[in-house]
């Protein structure tokens, strides 16, 4: 399995590399190769150009391109939800939607406080949203990467029939329309699900510890991730606050030295300076503490969601496994239908022992790669808020030495 | 220390004994200062009794000022301010206030503060002293001061605005809630102590004999009821608040003077910007709070993450992570802290002396409007005694005569103390321009070295948990 959440960190961190570009970190396996080589964000929808390349012989062709909105993404997952022969896997977790609201509400309350402020101030404030926007958009698109590559290398997800539809089929999938329908129905039927995954989990007890032990941590853990995940942001945000009003006050500082006909001129001038690059840095330490924290919370909190899915899947096969076994006793009671009441024990015992199996694997993956991921991860952070800290304590010396000289 | 000061020459320029029939002019309640009170130079029309001697003799004041006035133009004003802060050079004087104390009960509940000065200016009794010393006093103090100074044309140091909330803050609580309150005590103290040292900075009030006495007069002051908003006194204010706001906006003055129009659009200019720095640093101050404490959330969630998870060394990371995003927190605390008492308060101070130069400025104008209407009375009785003299009544010209002269006299004096008022501001606004360039530029400083120093404290806290990232296995 590889390390879904790895490649968009990698692809995140290094801001020489294109949005896009991915890295398998499967080497050794280039049979089938998928990356999000373009998107596209026009008025409330954002448009991916996949991008596949594949020596497989099921492709009509070795490289092709399609345009999928974020829709026929939710819509893939789906189908790998219902369809029963994946129930022993962890579904790679639906990325999320795009969301620029935040972006442009803020873009537009600037719009309207133009009046306001001087045009230097403007601009910067501006410049400060694109960037804010152009990181928001990147980050969806590396998600979307994200939920494509781990089905691209999965060995059993990647001979889907849906994925490859969805990779090959240059029209639209003619999912949108279904759209608030599905959603509906998709409430719906969770709803539905959780309830029945609460009674399952009330009335049918595992026999195996190991799945036991799982259970009861997963939701636990998942509980604990979605917290920390919630928290995560908001301290991140207000960090981001926090640099973008070294901006107002740079400005005020400009604007008092340029009134001030005394010494203070260059002082004041130079510490506005200060306090711009200081901004940058700090806003830096906002947006790395962002992808390397929140976002490795969020996913893990995805994806331990998606595990869970997998252990009650599992419960209600060991329900239905139990149902056939009591079928089958009422059978031989009976001597009525013996031999299909057989048959389908057969196949309900086999069923459950497969996805027993195959579930352990999962959840065995799912803990080293989570372990991995969040090392990776915390190591980044750390290393980043050293080197921002760094160069922080660089600035100010370099300021102080300036400033004093005056 | 009075080796190196010329003997007083002052007594060249001061007439002692002039002036007192001053009292009967209409507008000299609006300046008529004590008599006996007088200001370290003994500059102007203002002082007349025999105390004046005595106390230039004993005081080791720069008397500079004195050879300023005679002068009038602005070049000089570079010596004697250089020479001027050659002689602070070798004097200091250093207030701090502490310790703050709750007395008394329930609605008459105050808190009182330990004033405690350093010095080696020889005028005080001694070189150490302390004083207890209520809210009140202090704006009693600076009372005191305008009374005495701001018609001079000096610029006070504003004393720290009163708090409705704040004082029933600190009347309301029980020795339970401390927490607000005691916030609150402690920016007020601060700001006092800024207050007394501004006040202490300033060649002429620092040795004011009632600021002496505030600093040095170990017993307590007599309270300063007029300064509490509804006493006779404060009721007073308010109309002549009314009367002067009104005045602002109806009279306009013919300013002749460049100097005076520039450096009004300048102190306004400089008014705005001041405060809207000060607004963008409140902001920084708040969003740097939320912050600390959205940050000790996340740092009790990861705890919980840490405590739930099975794998070993990830547990410890995590709660590792924990344990640094709580000191992270603190360090934002600080941070905030540090916002906040360095720079905001720092301008508040200046948005504050901003209200003082223009009050002075403001006085000025007063000056003048009084000079003006002399000059229009003296015009009327011109009049009048021309047309007595033409209309032959000789006795009634007599009378028309002498008033001429009186006023004659009153527009001099009113010319005399406008020019004076007008050099004095100028001098007072060097002053406040060194101190401004001086005070910026090491506060700025000062935060600055703050931030880094609480940057080097992150790379510690980072530091010692990437080994521990590190470590998951």
């Amino acid at each position: 399995m590889m390390d879904g959440p790895d490649d968009s960190t990698v692809i995140l961190g290094d801001e020489n590399r294109k949005p896009g570009r991915s890295e398998t970190v499967d080497l050794t396996d280039n049979s089938l190769m998928v990356d999000i080589s373009d998107a596209l964000s026009e008025k409330d929808k954002v448009k991916f150009t996949v991008h596949t390349k594949t020596t497989l012989p099921e492709f009509h062709k070795p490289e092709f391109l399609v345009v999928r909105q974020h829709e026929e993404f939710v819509w893939l997952h789906d189908r790998f939800e219902e369809i029963e022969e994946y129930a022993g896997y962890i579904i790679p977790p639906a990325p999320p939607r795009p969301d620029f609201d935040a972006s442009r509400e803020k873009l537009q309350k600037l719009g309207e406080g133009e009046g306001t402020m001087t045009k230097e101030e403007f601009n910067k404030m501006k410049q400060e949203l694109e960037a804010e926007y152009l990181a928001t958009f990147k980050k969806t698109v590396a998600m979307h990467e994200v939920f494509l590559c781990r089905l691209a290398n999965h060995p059993v997800f990647r001979n889907d029939h849906n994925f490859r539809v969805f990779l090959e089929y240059d029209q639209d999938l003619c999912v949108r329309g279904k759209n608030k329908m599905e959603v509906l129905g998709g409430f719906m039927k969770s709803f539905t699900k959780t309830t029945d995954e609460f009674l399952l989990s009330a009335t049918v007890k595992d026999v195996n510890d190991f799945f036991e032990k799982e259970k009861n941590f997963l939701i636990d853990y998942h509980t604990h991730l979605k917290d920390a995940t919630a928290k995560a942001d908001r301290m991140t945000k207000r960090h981001k606050d926090v640099a973008d009003s070294y901006i107002k006050i740079s400005t005020g500082l400009v604007q008092l030295s340029t009134i001030d006909n005394s010494d203070l001129e260059k002082f004041l001038t130079k510490v506005a300076e200060t306090f711009e690059k200081a901004r940058k840095i700090e806003g830096r330490v906002a947006s790395d503490e962002d992808l390397k924290l929140s976002d490795t919370l969020r996913y893990y909190m995805r994806d331990s969601f998606a595990a869970k899915r997998l252990l009650y899947r599992r419960l209600r096969c060991l329900a239905n496994y139990e149902n056939a076994n009591r079928n089958l006793e009422k059978a031989r009671a009976k001597n009525k239908d013996v031999h299909a009441a057989e048959l389908a024990q057969q196949q309900a015992c086999e069923k459950f022992e497969q996805m027993s199996d195959k579930g352990k694997e999962e959840l065995m993956d799912f803990k080293t790669r989570r372990v991995a991921a969040f090392r990776k991860n915390l190591v980044d952070l750390a290393e980043l808020e050293l080197k921002h800290a760094k160069a922080q304590v660089q600035l100010l010396k370099n300021s102080l030495a300036a400033l004093k000289e005056e | 220390m009075a080796d190196d000061r010329e003997p007083p020459p002052l007594f060249n320029n001061v007439e002692i004994d002039q002036r007192d029939d001053d009292n009967e002019d209409l507008f000299s309640s609006a300046i008529d200062v004590d008599v006996g009170v007088l200001d370290g130079d003994g500059q102007g029309p203002f002082n007349g009794t025999s105390e004046a001697p005595k106390l230039h003799l004993s005081q080791d004041v720069p008397d500079l000022d004195i050879v300023q006035v005679d002068r009038p133009a602005p070049a000089p004003q570079a010596k004697p301010l250089d020479e001027l802060e050659k002689e602070c050079g070798d004097q200091f004087i250093e207030v701090t206030v502490t310790e703050p104390q709750k007395l008394g009960e329930g609605m008459g509940a105050y808190v009182a503060y330990k004033v405690i000065t350093k010095t080696n200016m020889p005028i005080f009794r001694k070189r150490s002293f302390s004083v207890m010393r209520r809210f009140s006093d202090f704006l009693g103090l600076h009372d005191k001061l305008v009374e005495k100074y701001l018609r001079m044309g000096r610029i006070i140091p504003p004393a720290p605005e009163k708090s409705v909330i704040g004082m029933t803050k600190i009347k309301m609580s029980n020795q339970a809630e401390q927490g607000s309150s005691a916030e609150f005590v402690e920016k007020r103290r601060a700001s006092l102590e800024r207050y007394l040292n501004r006040t202490a900075a300033h060649p002429i009030l620092g040795v004011d004999p009632d600021f002496r006495e505030f600093l040095e007069t170990d017993m307590e002051l007599p309270k300063a009821t007029n300064t509490s908003a509804l006493s006779g006194a404060g009721v007073m204010r308010l109309f002549n608040k009314v009367g002067e706001t009104v005045n602002k906006i109806t009279y306009k003055m013919d300013e002749s003077d460049p100097w005076f129009e520039e450096k009004t659009q300048q102190i306004e200019n400089l008014d705005t910007q001041l405060r809207k720095l000060h607004a963008s640093v409140e902001t920084l101050v708040l969003h740097r709070k939320d912050l600390a404490l959205l940050t000790s959330a996340f740092a009790k969630s990861a705890a919980m993450l840490s405590n739930c998870e099975e794998h070993t060394s990830l547990s410890r990371a995590l709660s590792q992570l924990a344990e640094v995003e709580e000191k992270v927190e603190a360090l934002h605390n600080e941070q905030a802290n540090a916002d906040f008492s360095v720079l905001c308060e720092l301008l508040k101070d200046y948005i504050a002396l901003i209200g003082a130069i223009k009050e002075v400025f403001h006085e000025r104008v007063k000056v003048y409007q009084n000079w003006q209407h002399s000059q229009q009375m003296l015009n009327k009785r011109r009049e009048q005694k021309a047309k007595l003299e033409l209309s032959g009544k000789p006795d009634k010209g007599n009378q028309a005569s002498v008033e001429v002269v009186e006023w004659e006299a009153k527009v001099d004096r009113g010319q005399e103390e406008f020019d004076n008022i007008s050099k004095m501001i100028k001098k007072e606004m060097e002053r406040f321009e060194v101190n401004r360039v001086k005070d910026f530029k090491a506060i700025i400083i000062q935060y600055l070295e703050n931030l880094m120093t609480h940057q080097q404290q992150l790379i510690k806290y980072w530091e010692a948990f990437l080994p521990e990232a590190k470590a998951i296995a």
